[in-house]
């Protein structure tokens, strides 16, 4: 028993140093005062500093912040809609084709979507193409999150409005709407971050012209892995971190059937 | 006074037809029960009165005009939920006063009525939890309040007993027939559950497999039930095998299998070598030691070969003579009666004719 639970405590914790170290280091050489990701010489804030000044990362982090706010609340305002539905009608079907982006591999999405934009709609590529194809996979996640919360309620609640009074729109925003409010701003934040961070999708929509944070981060580290790149990784993962601290207590509650 | 006329409702879902062309009429401040076993119809019909369901065809009446194409939200009825369907976002005070709300009263007089309607039902210290905060019971009254509070035409009430424990369960009955009584609302109350039937209803109709088998007051369904499945329904019941050999205007002569000739009290359309069963309740059949006198009408010889001790009650399974076995209830009327008769003891069951009756098969 006892040496069992020792090898259960060893292996979680090769576990997470495999997760967290490479994350770790990056943290820690951002503050690095030395133009070498090699050895630690001393604290700095320098990187930061430079990272500040530097005009390109600036405009690519206040793009992908645009990008990742559209994105995230056109989709959560569709999945959301697309959760109520697939929850309505129980067809099948509609399930697996809003699910079906979520599974799909980023690369096919991203091709898809590049000849969707070029040779079905002819438009130029940029920002709302960015944003368009952001959505598209974000949809998804919140549809899963706002069914999610639906399939765990008691269906005579909506009836029972119904009965005593209320109208179907009444119905749905003095019930259904709170009821369902923690897993819409679960699946907002959950897009938010997933569409400030990606690379693929963004890769083959985005065009020439605006950069993007995370194209921007990867055409840094083309000519070497800067403490600059060590500056920004740190930032975004921090912004990212919070987002999904704060998701998962909305989620929490939204899976416990208590809103409050 | 008929509140709600429910005229040739039928409702299929696929080919399983599980509403069949019912008729029924409610009467004002009336406490009306539909009982039968599941999947009878009488949740089906119970939702296609509230308005969540629409029949296939048929009329449903409220004070002679069809409100068929009325939606559940303009229907004067409202609905106490097995599961009580609480609002779970909403305190209890939130949730008792939504029907007023929905109904555009104003916040003053909402928080008046409904701070009267807590008292009343003893939640007021309760008013600002949330309902999974509460109990089974309170969650209960809650539901009732919420739905008695806009002073509904009909309440219209799913089993609401159902998830509630045996002791609770009696204490909720005494409540309602209580509420019932002061707030003048008329109840349909559905249950498969035939002793709180019995004990709550001003009438009774009992339905099987979409159709209402017999419509009355509970003791006359219990005394007189018009047909097999009815009485096998209701209560406990001894049937055995019988078939018509004369008919008169009082009574019917019947022959028993294993008992013989019996007489029972006649009833209207029954012919001569008809078939059917003689039935008559444990409790109303008498048990004495064979050594005894006993003055009622038909007697027989027998012996006791099981019995079950169940407090307020025993119940015998008594062998008749040709391998014919009925059961016998007797009250234990005292301590020591807990066994009045042992297992193998020879005794006379009898009944007086009027508690014997023919049933069709």
């Amino acid at each position: 028993m006892r040496s069992h639970r020792t090898a259960l405590w060893i292996a979680s914790i090769l576990v997470y140093a495999f997760l967290y170290i490479p994350l770790i280091i990056v943290v820690v050489f951002s503050f690095n005062d030395s133009k070498l990701n090699a050895e630690w010489v001393g604290f700095t804030f320098d990187w930061y500093k430079a990272l500040f000044n530097n005009h390109e990362m600036l405009l690519a982090a206040r793009n992908s912040l645009i990008i990742a706010l559209s994105a995230s609340s056109l989709a959560t305002l569709l999945g959301t809609m697309a959760g109520l539905a697939i929850h309505r009608y129980k067809l099948k079907v509609l399930s697996i084709l809003a699910f079906t982006p979520v599974a799909m591999p980023e690369i096919l999405l991203g091709v898809s979507l590049l000849l969707f934009f070029l040779q079905v709609l002819n438009m130029t590529l940029g920002m709302l193409s960015i944003i368009i194809a952001h959505t598209t996979f974000c949809i998804g996640f919140v549809a899963i999150i706002v069914r999610a919360r639906l399939q765990g309620m008691d269906e005579s609640i909506f009836e029972a409005a119904r009965d005593l009074g209320a109208t179907p729109w009444q119905t749905f925003h003095q019930i259904t709407l709170p009821l369902i409010r923690p897993a819409i701003v679960a699946g907002a934040l959950m897009s938010f971050t997933l569409s400030i961070d990606d690379f693929v999708i963004t890769f083959f929509t985005k065009g020439v012209g605006e950069p993007i944070l995370p194209i921007q981060i990867y055409t840094m580290i083309k000519v070497a892995v800067t403490p600059e790149v060590n500056a920004i990784s740190t930032l975004l993962m921090l912004l990212t971190l919070t987002l999904i601290l704060i998701a998962t207590r909305f989620d929490a509650h939204a899976l416990h059937g208590k809103s409050k | 006074m008929t509140l709600l006329e429910i005229r040739n409702i039928t409702k299929r879902f696929g080919n399983f037809v599980a509403v069949d062309d019912i008729n029924l009429d409610i009467k004002a401040g009336e406490f009306f029960t539909l009982l039968g076993p599941s999947g009878c119809g009488k949740t089906t019909l119970l939702r296609m009165i509230a308005g969540f369901d629409a029949p296939d065809s048929g009329e449903i009446l409220l004070d002679g005009h069809n409100i068929i194409d009325v939606p559940p939200e303009k229907r004067p009825f409202h609905t106490v939920f097995q599961s009580y369907a609480l609002f779970p976002h909403m305190t209890v005070a939130d949730n008792i006063g939504f029907p007023l709300k929905m109904s555009g009263k104003s916040l003053e007089e909402i928080n008046t009525r409904v701070a009267s309607t807590l008292k009343e039902v003893e939640l007021s210290q309760f008013a600002d939890r949330y309902p999974h905060e509460l109990s089974g019971g309170q969650k209960q009254r809650v539901a009732f309040a919420r739905g008695l509070i806009n002073k509904p035409r009909l309440l219209l009430l799913d089993e609401p007993l159902g998830a509630l424990d045996e002791k609770l369960r009696e204490n909720m009955q005494r409540e309602l027939i209580n509420l019932q009584a002061e707030a003048g609302v008329t109840f349909i109350y559905v249950t498969h559950a035939q002793n709180e039937a019995l004990a709550l209803s001003h009438r009774i109709a009992i339905m099987n497999q979409g159709r209402i088998e017999q419509i009355g007051e509970p003791s006359r369904i219990y005394n007189y039930p018009v047909n097999r499945f009815v009485a096998d329904f209701i209560g406990k019941i001894n049937m055995l095998d019988a078939t018509v050999i004369k008919t008169s205007s009082s009574h019917l002569t019947l022959k028993v299998a294993g008992l013989g000739e019996v007489t029972v009290p006649a009833r209207d359309g029954i012919k001569v070598n008809d078939r059917g069963v003689m039935a008559v309740r444990p409790e109303q059949i008498r048990m004495v030691a064979q050594t005894s006198e006993i003055a009622d009408e038909f007697q027989f010889t027998g012996k006791i070969k099981d019995f079950f001790y169940i407090g307020d009650v025993t119940t015998y399974i008594i062998d008749l003579a040709n391998s014919t076995r009925i059961e016998a209830l007797l009250p234990n009327s005292l301590p020591g009666h807990a066994k009045l008769f042992e297992i193998g003891d020879p005794i006379i069951v009898s009944w007086q004719e009027q508690s014997a009756q023919f049933l069709l098969n």
